[in-house]
């Protein structure tokens, strides 16, 4: 997505660094289960470059996570890769497609050259181990450095979280930290070796609000310093304003608008996104808002029943019968824009 | 004490404690109980919205399940409609309870996954003792008020998505015609293009049935929408309470403030270089004397740790614990 625009922007930063870190071609995911097989990510391309953050952003069944599972080839069955390339661009300048690389390949680039962070950070640190212990393991999986120096280094990367008392807090469990201290832990363990890439995956929607402003501001604070390319993972539209440079809007599998995030929200194209902001309560709203919100009929599509034309024509208020005859083509509504709609200049 | 309405009051709650007690250390002597609901007192007149908004931790649940009787209370009392629940025992508080509903955060857990949606909903109504015919004919007309199609009585919960399965929780809560629903996180489940319809529906059935609501619920932007006052919890205590748009644009505790601030944007050019505050809510085990919120405060002064701020008059109906002046 947004090729040109970032290209260009990025061009004059200097060469080498306007090739994206990460392009998904026409990835498709399938679940392959017989008899009922779908498609929970069908067609999905974008580009993720350097010093950016990308958020992906859809509702339940939209096939965000499932995009960012087979990035890091962590699909089980019976989902299966089963088209498209993930080009990802290395520490070595090398381009490698990810959906070809066999698992002892796919060892050596997840946690070295592609960090990730989850939701749930109690779920993915080991309770029975002290957090400094965690993170100078994962330093020492991918570098020789010796364990003293890798454990200075763990208590260095808790203090670049902004972790206070870092030495004191690397001698403790994950239990005796809070949700937001745990997350910064898991933040620490995905930087340990300088990723070119950080997948995060909802990682901030088990947490208060207080505390999620502070991880967004983090974030943001460390990709500035080291430059890495974000994939950003969220239902949260409130949380891709904070965060992201680009956009992606996905709903039943397809990344049906894509756009810098200013023009997003300034003139979001699709029926979708539109239908979608209108119905948020605008927290810092000048006024008093209504109390009515405008409402998105329907329900989500079920990847397991998409419709046979477009798949959100079953709630869109723009539909016809084109609509529902065939799949729209990808427009693009300008240089930096892509619009999965028939009608988005219509509206 | 906020005792400035109670003449038209519907819910009154007031000092109301819920302490609990946690387990006795070997030859140690007891810890102090954790005060998840501390002195809390407010009102809710009817036909009223008041949200409750805290983050976890906080208390708003414990707090509603109190009022509601689905937990015991320490201290306190709890009027509804002029009668004291706590203490209320078997028929009576039975008869009670049903002008009081409730609507939880969670849709999949909290339908009877082995009944059909319909006898979900006719639950309430065969307690009470109704005939066959006319649970059937109230549970059609309460389906079609919920938009839910008529088949949908003989299906069970699993056969339903998340906000159908709000819409079965709404409708069984209707069913009794309650006077209060008190609604814990009832859209935060939820899809985002589902949520707003879910609202719509409730405020809906508040205007039509004339009911008052409690709003329990983390996001600020939905309650400003949807609340006539807000009352924030922090620790088990009100710290700020007052019109919704007032305490908005107004907020006089440093924690509103900071909860405001900490809440998405709505538009990416809206992004601040804001002060978020740092640190998580501390435990409630501590129990010594002062403002809860100064570890985190940044107008934290040592008077702030002497004792326990009061809830101060602001405006006529608008309540601040904070001892400071023109602070946030």
């Amino acid at each position: 997505m947004t090729t040109e625009l970032a290209a260009a922007e990025l061009a004059a930063s200097g060469p080498g660094v306007s090739e994206p870190v990460l392009s998904l071609r026409d990835l498709a995911v399938e679940f392959a289960i017989p008899g009922k097989a779908f498609r929970a990510v069908d067609g999905v391309t974008l580009d993720v470059f350097r010093g950016r953050t990308v958020a992906l952003v859809g509702e339940s069944g939209s096939g965000k996570s499932v995009t960012i599972q087979s990035v890091m080839r962590l699909l089980k069955s019976p989902a299966r890769i089963a088209a498209g390339e993930i080009l990802f661009r290395g520490r070595d300048g090398r381009r490698r497609d990810l959906a070809r690389l066999d698992e002892r390949e796919m060892r050596a680039i997840r946690g070295n050259d592609i960090g990730l962070i989850f939701q749930e950070p109690m779920t993915s640190l080991n309770p029975l181990l002290k957090v400094g212990v965690q993170i100078a393991q994962a330093i020492r999986l991918h570098r020789p450095v010796s364990a003293r120096e890798a454990k200075s280094e763990a208590v260095q990367l808790l203090r670049q979280v902004e972790i206070g008392d870092a030495a004191e807090r690397a001698a403790q469990y994950p239990h005796q930290l809070s949700g937001g201290m745990r997350q910064r832990v898991m933040i620490a363990m995905a930087l340990a070796c300088r990723p070119m890439l950080l997948l995060a995956d909802e990682p901030t929607t088990a947490l208060d609000v207080t505390v999620q402003a502070q991880i967004l501001r983090l974030l943001r604070s460390l990709q500035e310093q080291l430059g890495m390319g974000v994939l950003f993972v969220t239902h949260n539209l409130g949380v891709v304003a904070e965060i992201a440079d680009e956009v992606a809007v996905m709903y039943g599998g397809q990344i049906v608008e894509s756009a810098p995030v200013e023009n997003l929200f300034d003139r979001p194209l699709h029926p979708y996104t539109r239908a979608l902001l209108a119905s948020l309560p605008d927290a810092d709203a000048p006024h008093r808002p209504q109390r009515r919100l405008a409402v998105m009929p329907g329900q989500v599509v079920d990847p397991r029943h998409m419709p046979p034309g477009c798949r959100f024509e079953p709630r869109c208020a723009l539909a016809i019968g084109a609509c529902r005859a065939s799949p729209p083509a990808i427009a693009r509504a300008a240089a930096a824009r892509t619009v999965r709609c028939s009608r988005w200049s219509d509206a | 004490m906020i005792a400035t309405r109670s003449s038209e009051a519907l819910l009154q709650v007031s000092g109301l404690s819920v302490h609990f007690a946690t387990r006795r250390p070997w030859f140690r002597s007891p810890p102090p109980p954790v005060r998840a609901v501390h002195d809390v007192s407010f009102e809710v007149a009817s036909r009223e919205i008041v949200g409750l908004v805290g983050e976890s931790g906080s208390g708003k649940s414990t707090l509603a399940r109190a009022i509601l009787r689905l937990i015991e209370a320490t201290s306190g009392s709890v009027r509804f409609d002029g009668v004291e629940l706590l203490g209320l025992e078997g028929r009576s508080l039975n008869d009670m309870r049903r002008g009081m509903q409730v609507i939880f955060q969670d849709p999949f857990a909290s339908l009877n996954p082995r009944m059909t949606a319909g006898q979900n909903i006719a639950e309430g109504l065969v307690l009470q003792g109704q005939d066959a015919s006319a649970i059937r004919a109230a549970v059609a007309d309460l389906l079609q008020q919920v938009g839910l199609p008529g088949d949908a009585a003989n299906r069970y919960p699993h056969e339903f998505s998340g906000g159908q399965r709000q819409r079965i929780g709404i409708a069984r809560a209707l069913a009794v015609h309650p006077r209060l629903i008190v609604a814990d996180e009832p859209v935060s489940a939820l899809d985002m293009s589902i949520q707003a319809q879910i609202l719509n529906l409730l405020l809906d059935k508040q205007e039509q049935r004339g009911l008052a609501l409690l709003f329990i619920g983390h996001d600020l932007s939905v309650i400003r929408h949807f609340c006539d006052r807000v009352m924030v919890l922090y620790l088990g205590s009100i710290v700020e309470s007052g019109p919704t748009e007032e305490v908005f644009s107004n907020p006089r505790h440093p924690y509103t403030r900071a909860l405001i601030d900490a809440a998405p944007v709505a538009h990416p050019a809206r992004r601040r270089a804001r002060s978020a505050l740092s640190g998580d809510p501390p435990s409630r085990i501590s129990t010594a004397a002062g403002c809860a919120f100064r570890s985190r405060c940044a107008h934290a002064i040592d008077a702030c740790s002497a004792a326990t701020p009061p809830l101060r008059q602001v405006t006529a109906d608008h309540l601040a614990a904070c001892i400071r002046d023109g602070i946030a």
